[in-house]
Parts: structure tokens; sequence; C-alpha cells
């Protein structure tokens, strides 16, 4: 039994390579440091002990030795820092065109939900080779979305859009787990990734009944009662939705800020707190009507609003329509 | 310090000079080292409240800007002035201290000490005002209107939220603030006592240095306090 | 030319007698071992959850003790060996018997304030234990937010209360300690000839002076939210929850400088003694101790790297978590340096010091993992990280803190501890703490998160290892316990100077006169002088 410990992670994703290579590197300069130091104290304890060699010599130091051995571990861990550094930030920049896929964490289970409307829970199916970016918020604490076969994690946190992307490289499922903790079921936060051949995946994502998840969102946008204020016309009392996701937006007190998923969110939960310029503050807050899941769904149609030919994507409303003042 | 060896045994000295120090220099020097150390732990305390309502103040700035108008700027601006002059008094009480001069530092002992508890009753009007005004966080918090300096009521439209955490911040510091202001005045009252029983002289007069550099330190943390949630960004008109 | 070791009539512990003369007592000597009393306590009360833990872990399906109790077990784990044993550890207990000694001084700057320092510590233990043992906590020793605010259903306020008054106990301590340390030095003795000890000391009290005060009032402010519901840190309430966790680690992680300094300052001094000649590179060892304090205090969000804080943010804190590694590994070389053409005696101490040299040596470098950003994805929150820091910690500190025990045993006792249980305990304790802990690291690269308490069946052999080496590593704990209680009665006399050893606590009796020194001593000698001929008994 005892032969088939396992002692490293299988590699299934770009990253696991990356972040590999960077380990066994790390793990070098750890072996050969400690050899180092173990060798010489071992060597100098037998050599000097007191039987053999009672009179120590006094000696006080030596300015050669310690700007010897401050440089050269400085330069190595400079080496270190920059390859690390290279590693994240690759991690941190998922590629434009990356599949997206969302991802809730909640006490304590993952549901995730794909563009197309497939939802799952505890499991995830991704396709082999191609770039998946992972859009994950909680529902509750945070929690920590982790893939050790990707060498992949990421926090999850409450009240704002986080990402993590990846490749993976070999079909196979690997295990998902929470990796913050969360309270009691923390340890059974766990899940399977499940790599599949694209064709395979395709197959797979056929099987929803749901429509996609634009396509839901549209429907709540229409409910919730959205529609009213944020025509697709300069019409309405809000700005016009189409085009914003990913643009710059001007809001009433002079900063400028980009209007990703957190930004969306933000916006129908606590409305007040960003006002763009050039329109009232009067949109409610959503808080409490409206679920993680909801409003994903409302932020994937907003994503899929393109912007009309030649209408301004955040004119301002009526006319006459004061500022709101200072 | 004496180069020579010097037995522990006892000969004439200062009846303040406590058995473990040398001499009355290194006891002051010791005491006065010990007081600044404590007082830069203080800062560090105060610090990171500071740090936080820095933080929330860049993100929900409307919110906090509504905040610091419905301040009442004329106490907090007589409460900066009383506490301005009473280091100026507690000054004059080390001074007078220093000159060996005991009813004198009794007098500005006193008048800090007043003053003091005069900024603790400003303080006690102000927080009074926020209960009735229902800006006090919990469950009762309700930020839709202020009273400006002209006397007007205007409406306040606020995420509540963001709202709530700038009075959270607002009484966290101005009430670790008052706590500090309390102890200090429980230490003035302390220093009199110890006055008006002839304990201090020109030759020794350490406590009240030290605590005369306290009330310097409450003094400035107030003056910190002041500008950051009264004054800045505060919405002049409606 | 040997003089038989003599026990003086009349020392600090017969000086007076009674419970009114130890619970009121200014004396640093007899505060020192009501320190060591209670953190004993408070380790074993740490010692007793560990070992909970690590026989639930024995089975992948964690059935010993319920998830709720287990996350209640790690939680009271950190916090008790955490604020109430390794941060008071060796300052409270070793800093404070030898420090006025080592400078030549009748006690510290303000002795009724350390009595309160250890009354205040003992309330926070108190407060602590109440919370402990009347429901536990389960948010771990960090307490993220907004699990621990607003979802958490334990005793969190008490215990963060019990945490924010023990932490007043440390401020104070390292405030007398700075002041002790500037103020109270005999004539003669500068800075530059001051054991490397004091210098680890000193450079401790800095950081609880300066980082303390921060824990206090980000403690202050989740028992406020907890209580109140006014959103700080939660974002249902419009908070921030990392903004919490950028707070809780700008003290936390000075912290954990706090709780290897003075193991370092330790090992300064086991080396020198044991090999009879100085530090090699003294400047620069304690150069290295000031720069670790303030370095430390510069790379907190290491703890955030994939908690969302900036690509560039990051990169500036893996950067500087690197160059605070560079100081620890000089001092590492000087020690090593020290051994060079010494005469090395492999008494008890000692051989704490080579434990030290080798488990720190692989702790430390193990933290260049964490510090890269690369691989710190992939092993952030994972038992990895619980290897790095136990190898630190318990490898490092708690070595140091036994050593050091039995180094200045005989100038606290009078008496020598049996040499053969010393060796015998030393051996015991590494070899379980590397069976214990090394397959931690192998665990935390497959992958395995902490704070689970069932796990994938196939990493069942690496944790029954490590649950068998924790059992041998409790024995040998356990061992020193017995035996030092043992020689306090039947330990041969120690004498003044038992190991020959520079530094001016072995210039007076063992046990020392109640005020220190019969007459103030004079320095006119550089620190760790072994050029003249020395009697040791005892080497």
């Amino acid at each position: 039994m005892w032969f088939n410990v396992p002692l490293f992670p299988e590699r299934a994703s770009t990253l696991a390579n990356q972040v590999d290579y960077l380990y066994f590197f790390i793990v070098l300069n750890t072996v050969f440091f400690s050899a180092i130091v173990f060798s010489v104290a071992a060597l100098f304890a037998m050599k000097y002990r007191r039987s053999k060699h009672p009179k120590a010599e006094q000696i006080h130091g030596s300015m050669i030795l310690e700007i010897g051995w401050s440089v050269l571990p400085f330069m190595i861990a400079m080496v270190m820092f920059a390859w690390g550094a290279v590693v994240f930030f690759d991690y941190s920049r998922p590629p434009a065109n990356a599949m997206e896929i969302y991802g809730i964490g909640k006490q304590w289970m993952w549901k995730f939900e794909h563009v197309e409307g497939q939802r799952e829970i505890n499991q995830l199916h991704v396709p082999v080779g191609r770039d998946v970016r992972i859009i994950l918020t909680s529902q509750d604490v945070i929690h920590d979305f982790a893939v050790p076969a990707f060498r992949l994690k990421g926090d999850v946190i409450p009240g704002r859009y986080t990402s993590v992307w990846f490749r993976a490289t070999q079909t196979g499922t690997y295990r998902l787990f929470c990796d913050q903790y969360c309270g009691t079921l923390h340890a059974g936060m766990v899940g399977d990734v499940t790599v599949m051949d694209p064709a395979a995946y395709q197959e797979w994502l056929s099987g929803s009944g749901q429509g996609s998840l634009s396509q839901q969102g549209e429907k709540l946008f229409i409910q919730l009662g959205c529609v009213t204020c944020h025509r697709s016309d300069i019409q309405g009392r809000g700005p016009v939705l189409a085009g914003v996701f990913g643009s710059q937006v001007h809001l009433a007190d002079g900063r400028t800020v980009t209007a990703d998923e957190s930004y969306i969110r933000e916006s129908i939960m606590f409305s007040s707190a960003k006002i763009v310029a050039g329109f009232p503050n009067i949109m409610p807050s959503f808080q409490g009507q409206i679920s993680e899941d909801g409003l994903i769904q409302l932020i994937s149609y907003i994503k899929s609003l393109k912007p009309q030919p030649g209408a301004p994507a955040n004119a301002p409303a009526a006319p006459g329509a004061k500022p709101p003042g200072k | 310090m004496s180069e020579t060896t010097h037995a522990v045994a006892h000969e004439a000295h200062n009846p303040n000079l406590q058995h473990h120090f040398y001499d009355m220099e290194q006891q002051k020097d010791a005491s006065s080292l010990g007081m600044w150390l404590f007082l830069i732990t203080e800062i560090m305390f105060f610090g990171g409240m500071f740090a936080a309502y820095l933080v929330y103040r860049h993100m929900y700035y409307d919110a906090f800007a509504a905040g610091s108008t419905s301040l009442n700027i004329y106490y907090g601006g007589i409460n900066t002035g009383v506490l301005i002059f009473s280091s100026l008094t507690m000054a004059m009480a080390v001074h007078s201290a220093a000159l060996g001069k005991q009813k004198l530092l009794v007098f500005f002992l006193l008048v800090t000490l007043g003053l003091g508890c005069v900024f603790l009753g400003i303080k006690a009007i102000e927080y009074h005002d926020k209960f009735v005004e229902h800006h006090i966080p919990g469950e009762h918090f309700s930020f839709t209107d202020m009273e400006m300096p002209n006397g007007k009521m205007v409406e306040v439209r606020v995420d509540q939220g963001q709202a709530q955490l700038f009075f959270s911040l607002y009484f966290a510091l101005t009430g670790m603030h008052a706590i500090h202001m309390v102890v200090g005045a429980g230490l003035l009252t302390t220093l009199i006592i110890m006055s008006l029983r002839g304990k201090f002289n020109a030759g020794y007069f350490t406590p009240v240095e030290n605590i005369g550099l306290y009330w310097h330190f409450v003094d400035i943390v107030w003056i910190f306090l002041f500008p950051l949630l009264y004054l800045i960004h505060r919405i002049h008109n409606v | 030319m040997a003089t038989t070791p003599t026990y003086p009539k009349e020392h600090y512990l017969n000086h007076d007698f009674g419970i009114k003369s130890w619970l009121l007592t200014k004396d640093h000597k007899r505060i020192g071992i009501l320190y060591l009393l209670s953190i004993t306590l408070f380790f074993f009360v740490g010692g007793f959850f560990a070992v909970l833990i690590r026989l639930n872990l024995l089975t992948p399906d964690g059935a010993l003790v319920t998830a709720d109790t287990y996350n209640k077990l790690f939680t009271m784990h950190g916090i008790m060996m955490v604020f109430f044993f390794l941060v008071p550890s060796i300052p409270a207990t070793l800093g404070n018997f030898v420090l006025p000694l080592a400078l030549g001084a009748k006690d510290v700057a303000f002795p009724k304030i350390n009595l309160l320092s250890w009354y205040i510590f003992v309330a926070g233990g108190a407060m602590t234990l109440w919370a402990v043992m009347t429901g536990g906590v389960d948010t771990g020793w960090t307490f993220y937010v907004p699990f621990s605010t607003s979802y958490a259903q334990s005793n969190v306020i008490l215990a963060a209360m019990g945490i924010f008054v023990a932490g007043f106990s440390s401020i104070l301590t390292g405030l007398n300690f700075i002041v002790t340390i500037h103020r109270m030095r005999a004539p003669g003795l500068t800075w530059f000839r001051l054991p490397l000890f004091v210098w680890a000391t000193y450079a401790t009290a800095l950081i609880q002076v300066l980082g303390t005060p921060v824990i206090a009032i980000t403690l202050l402010l989740v028992g406020l939210e907890r209580g109140l519901h006014i959103g700080v840190f939660d974002p249902k309430w419009g908070g921030d929850p990392v903004l919490f966790q950028h707070m809780f680690w700008f003290y936390s992680h000075p912290a954990v400088y706090i709780m290897i300094l003075p193991g370092m300052g330790v090992m300064s001094e086991l080396i020198s003694t044991f090999s009879r000649k100085p530090v090699f590179g003294y400047k620069f060892v304690a150069f290295s101790s000031l720069a670790i304090a303030v370095f430390g205090f510069i790379v907190w969000a290491h703890h955030l790297f994939v908690a969302g804080i900036s690509v560039y943010s990051a990169m500036v804190f893996s950067f500087l978590s690197f160059a605070v590694a560079i100081p620890s590994a000089i001092k590492t070389f000087n020690w090593t340096a020290t051994l060079y053409k010494g005469a090395i005696s492999f008494r008890t101490p000692m051989l704490y010091a080579f434990g030290f040299l080798g488990l720190f040596t692989i702790g430390g470098l193990t933290g260049l993992f964490m510090a890269a950003l690369g691989t710190d994805i992939h092993i952030h929150d994972t038992y990895f990280v619980i290897a790095h820091f136990h190898y630190i910690m318990v490898g490092g500190m708690v070595m140091a803190y036994i050593g050091g025990l039995h180094y200045w045993w005989p100038k606290i006792s009078g008496r020598m501890y049996p040499e053969p249980w010393g060796k015998l305990s030393a051996l015991i304790i590494f070899l379980g703490f590397n069976l214990t802990f090394f397959p931690q690291f192998i665990l935390g690269y497959l992958g395995m998160p902490r704070r689970y308490h069932t796990y994938p069946p196939e990493w069942q052999v690496l944790h029954v290892l490590s649950s068998a080496g924790a059992s041998i590593l409790g024995v040998g704990y356990l061992l020193p316990m017995i035996y030092l209680l043992w020689s306090l009665k039947y330990g041969e006399v120690a004498g003044d100077n038992p190991w020959g050893a520079t530094g001016l606590e072995w210039q007076t009796a063992s046990p020392p006169p109640a005020h220190n020194f019969v007459e103030m001593p004079v320095v006119n000698e550089e620190a760790y002088d072994y050029s003249k001929e020395r009697e040791a008994a005892f080497v």
C-alpha cells in the first residue's frame, strides 16, 4: 500500500507547468543551501569538538564573507522574485477571448453557470486546450476556488467579482477544493473539474433546456422593471446600457471607472454609490431582491448588449435635467 | 554615569528615588522615555482607525461628505479651541512645577481639568444631538436629513450603509478619544491631589511633565480628528 | 583549579516567603517565573488541541470529532499557541529573568508595570480560556470576515477581547524592555558590548510596541461589527472584507518576527558559550535583528496574494518578502561560522542550538516558496504553509526556548538539570518534530488544504506519519517538565557560572540575590571575550 503514496500532484494545465519549473528551482536552492549549512556545521562540530580542539580561536568576523553571503543569496532571491512575478503576471491576465463560466461559492457548495445555460453543482465541465475564465463571487463568506492539478487558486469574495483563468492540457477529472476556511463544512466544499475533449464538451453543453444565461438575464431585466429607465434609446431616465460593459464611465463626482462585472453589480445593489455624470440619483437599490444567480444572469445580458451604430452610450436623459449639485 | 563601582548601600538621596534606579537623572530619563514610547503605541492604535477612515472616505465619498456636513462645526470648533487652550494651561502647569510654585501649579492643573470637562460636556451635547437625529449606528439609524449651520433642515440622499459606516467611524474615533480624555482627567485629578500634598518641587516634578506629554498627545489627536471628520469636503451650499 | 560550586545562603527565592510575596512581587526574576508557569499552562492547553487534531486526521473520514468541533480545535490551538505561548514565551520568561542581569541592572525600568503586565496577561488568558470552555471559537486564529463578524456561532467576541487584553501585556513588556536597555546599562556597557540576546530582545520589543496596537484596534472593530452590526468589514453593509485582512496582517506578520527574534537571540548565546568564542560577525547579527524588525512591517500583504490585490502591489510585497529573508540568512551563516575553530561541547543547550540551526534553515528557506508569487498561487492555504511556519516556530523558536531554559536553568534555580535526560529529550523532540512536519510539505504541494478535518483517502499514509511524529514530539515535551521539576530538589549545585560563559548574569550567584548584584558591575571588555581562561565546571 505504501508504494502508492502520492508524492507529487498531476499536472493538467499550462499554469501547472510554469509553477512546477519555478518550484523545482526553489527546491534546488533549498536543498543546496540546507546541504551547505548542514554539512559545514557537521564538519565543524566534528573537527572542532572540545576533546580534539580544546582551545578556541577568537575570530571576530570577515567582511568578505559577510558581503559574499549577503549578496549571493540576494541575487538568487531576485531571480526567484522575477520568475515568480512573471508566472503571476500570466496568471492574473486572462487572455482576451477566454470562454467565461460563472461560479458562485456559498456555504458549503459550488454552483457553476455556463453561459449557454448549463448549471452544475460541485462539478465543473470544461473543454481541454481552451482558455477558460471562471468569474467568481460568494453568496456569504470568503471562499477560495482551488484546483491543485491546475496549480490554481483564487479567493472568492462576497460583494464583488474575482476571476481565475486556466487552459487545461489533459482530459481527466481533477479535485476542486475550497481553500479559505468558511465554516462548518469547509472540508465538505469539494468537487470535481472534468476536462473533456472539445467534441464531448459540446455534446454535454447541449443538454440544458433553460436558455442561455443572457436570455435568462433579459427576462429578469424586463421582470424587474430595469427596462423602464434603461431604454435602448436616450429617452430613458437611466443611461443606455448597450456597449457599456468594458467601457470607461464618467461619474458625477468627476471620477472615471471601468464598467466591469463588479461595477454592474454595485450599480444594481448600491445604486447611489456611483452615479453617472448627467443623470439624477434616482435608481432604487435592488439589495435583497436579486440572488447572486440573478445578478450573474443580468450581467451576462448586459454584456451581450452591443452598442447601436451612432448612439452615444451614456448621454444625459432629458435636456434640462440638472446634474446633482455638490 | 559614574565610572567607579558604587555600593548599593543606602546613602543620602532624594526620597522620590526608586531603588532600582541609580540616581534621579536615570529615573527621570527612564520615565520620560517610557511615556514617549507609550505615546507612540497610541499613535499606532489611533492610526489603524485613521487608516480605515481614509480608505472608506475615498471609496464612499458622497456619503462621507454628507456625514461631515451633518456634524456641528460650531461645537467642533469651540472644542478645538478649548483643547488647544488647555494644552497651554498644561504647559504653564509644568512650568510652574519647574519653578517650584505649588499654588500656581495647582491652579493651572485645575484650569486644564476644567477645560477638559468643558470639552467632554460639549461632546456629550453633540452625541445627544446625534441620538435625537437618529444618526447613531444601529437599529434606529436613519440618515435622511440633517441640520445645516444656518439652522435649515435639508434632505440627504446617500447610501444608508455607507453613511452608517461614516458615523460608526465617527463614534469609534471620537469615542476612543473621549475615553482617553476621561483617563487624562483622572490623571490630572491625581496630580492635583499629589501637588496639594506637596509631592512636587523644583527638583522633582517628573509625573507632571509626563502627564503633560500625555495631555498634549490627546490634544494632537483631536487636531487631526477635527479637520478629518468635520471639515474636509464639507458641503457648503445645498 | 576547580572550585566546588556553592549554593548561596540568601537569594531571590528565599528573600521573602508566602503567596503575597509572589503575587505582589516587583522582582523581575519572580515575575519571569510567574510568566513561566502561566505560559507552560497555555502551551499544554494548545498542545492538547494539537493532539486531538492529529488524532482526528489519522483517518480520511475524520470521524473522531464533528466538523464544528474540529474547527474549534484548530482555532483554539492557533490562538493559544500564538497569543498565549509564543508571543510572550522567551521575552516574558527568559527576557524578564535575564535582561536586567545581563545589563548589570537591579531590575527593569518599571517593575510595577512589569507586574501589571503579568496580571493583564493572565486576565486575557482567563477570558480566552473561558471562551474556550464555554463553547469555543471556530473562526480560525485569523478571524477572517465576514465569517467572524456575521456567520460564526461561537464565542468570537469573548475570545477577541481576551486577545485584545493580552495585547496590552505585550505592549507594556516591550515598552519596559526598551527603556531598560536604553537607560539602565551598567557603566562601560556600550551598545556594541551588549550580548546579542539583548539586541534581539530590543528588536522584538520594538515590534511589540509598534505592531500590537493595530491588532487591538482591528479586533475591537470586529467586536463592534459583530455586536452592533455596523458595516466596517461586511459587504452586506457596505464594508470591505479585504480591508480586515490588511489590518489583521499588518500586526500578525510582524508578530511572527516577535515569535522568532528572541529565539535567534538565544541561539547567539548558546553558540558562543558552547564554542568558547565570540559570535562571528557580531555587528552584522545585531543589525540583522533590527533589519528584520523594520522589514517585517512592510511585507504583510504577502498573505493576500490570492485575495485579489493588484498585480503591482503583489510584486512590491513579493520583492520585500525576499528582502526580509536576507538578514535571517546572514544570521544563519554567522552562527555556522562561529563554530569554525571553536572548542565545541555538546551539552543539552548546544544540542537544541544545532537543532535550531538545521530546522530554522529549512523553515526559512521554505518561506521563499511563498514569497515567490508563482508558487504561492498553488501552496497558499495548504499544508505547505503549515509545515513552513511550524518548522520556524516549533523547530526554531520552541527549540530555542527549551534550549535557553536549560542554559539559564542553573541561574534561575541554582541547580543543574540531569544531562543524560536533557540529551535524550532533545533527540526525541528533534526526531518527533521532523516526522510530524516533513510529510506536511509533501501534503501541501499535493494540494491538501488547511483547516480540513477530512481528506482524500490516498493521502492517508502521509497523515499517519505526521500523527505518529506528533505523539513522539509530545513525549519529548513532557520529559523536560518532569526532570526540570525534579532538578529543583535533586539537581547538582550549579555555582555562579557553570558554563564559564561571558555575560554579566554569570558574574553573580546562582540563584542571584534579590537585588541582582552585591556591587554594581563595571564593564571594560568586549562582548563574548573568551580570550582569557575561564573556569567551567559543567562544560
